[in-house]
């Protein structure tokens, strides 16, 4: 099974890194862009084949280790893998 | 005898400056412990050094707290065993959960490396009790990760309890945004546990600790540390 993680900022942390992006992009010449937050994708292959343990390990992972839930929401998906 | 203990991490490195700066002011024995061992010596003072441990991957300390060695400084620190982490080791202090909150890259992004000015907040902990309350000193930073991050009301408790320890400020000791290097909350640049004797601070203070080396507003954290243990042994 793979967990697909995604980390992102909590609303209301300042994201200096996602403004430089916001910033690149208007010099770029693409306008519009009113805002930009980024994130981390984390991609995690578990041997585990069910379900239920295989989020306890995820949401274990993303706790301790993966984000700092100061600063960070995590959120994922579980997909099959062949 | 006492003893002080500076875990390497791979990444670290400051870790031979402090090492240098310990046995210099205090004259204390200094073990360097790996960070995949089990266990640190007994020890008078545990130090986490600057650096980028684990190449600072994932998050600035976030590897080095899960490191086989911290279970026991977590431990050893919990039942008394005092610990400075200095840049790299104020990060992993945090991501340890020895010090609440978390350091952020920088608001500038770049990465900044220059002497600054602290005001010294609280005179009576283990680690500052050589220096005076609202003493304005000169230490130098060097980090892209040292933006102190928390909740307001964990803002609002580390400052009823007397725990920002260090405070950036300008030439006439004023916290003011010009004078804070990274966007850090309040203009925090050291905070310390409920007890005083964890202390996590983002300037180092073992690279201005003698006159040779330009400056030594910095030694004072060592001489607070002999000072403090030649007191607990009365």
């Amino acid at each position: 099974m793979k967990a697909r993680i995604k980390i992102t900022l909590k609303n209301g942390v300042l994201d200096p890194q996602g403004k430089a992006i916001q910033h690149a992009v208007a010099a770029l010449g693409i306008p519009g862009v009113e805002d930009v937050r980024q994130g981390k994708y984390i991609e995690v292959v578990l041997a585990e084949k069910t379900e239920e343990k295989a989020r306890e390990a995820v949401e274990r992972m993303c706790k301790d280790l993966l984000a700092n839930t100061v600063i960070e929401n995590y959120s994922y998906e579980l997909v099959e893998t062949p | 005898m006492l003893r002080a203990s500076v875990i390497v991490f791979p990444g670290s490195n400051c870790d031979r400056d402090i090492k240098v700066a310990i046995e210099d002011v205090t004259g204390f024995p200094v073990n360097m412990v790996w960070h995949g061992d089990a266990t640190v010596p007994a020890s008078d003072i545990i130090v986490l050094p600057g650096g980028f441990s684990y190449g600072d991957y994932l998050r600035c300390g976030a590897m080095a707290a899960h490191s086989p060695i911290m279970r026991d400084v977590v431990a050893k620190a919990k039942a008394g065993t005092p610990v400075l982490g200095i840049c790299n080791g104020f990060q992993v202090l945090c991501e340890s959960g020895l010090l609440p909150g978390v350091l952020m890259r920088n608001a500038s992004l770049k990465f900044v490396c220059r002497d600054v000015l602290v005001r010294v907040e609280n005179d009576e902990t283990f680690f500052t009790k050589c220096y005076r309350d609202d003493l304005v000193i000169r230490i130098p930073v060097a980090h892209a990760e040292g933006n102190y991050f928390t909740d307001e009301d964990t803002l609002d408790r580390l400052e009823d309890e007397g725990r920002i320890v260090f405070r950036y400020c300008d030439e006439e000791g004023e916290a003011s945004e010009a004078a804070n290097p990274n966007g850090s909350q309040r203009n925090i640049a050291g905070i310390c546990d409920e007890t005083g004797k964890i202390l996590g601070m983002m300037p180092h203070p073992e690279r201005l600790h003698e006159l040779a080396l330009g400056g030594s507003d910095g030694r004072r954290i060592l001489e607070s540390i002999l000072v403090s243990q030649l007191e607990a042994f009365g």
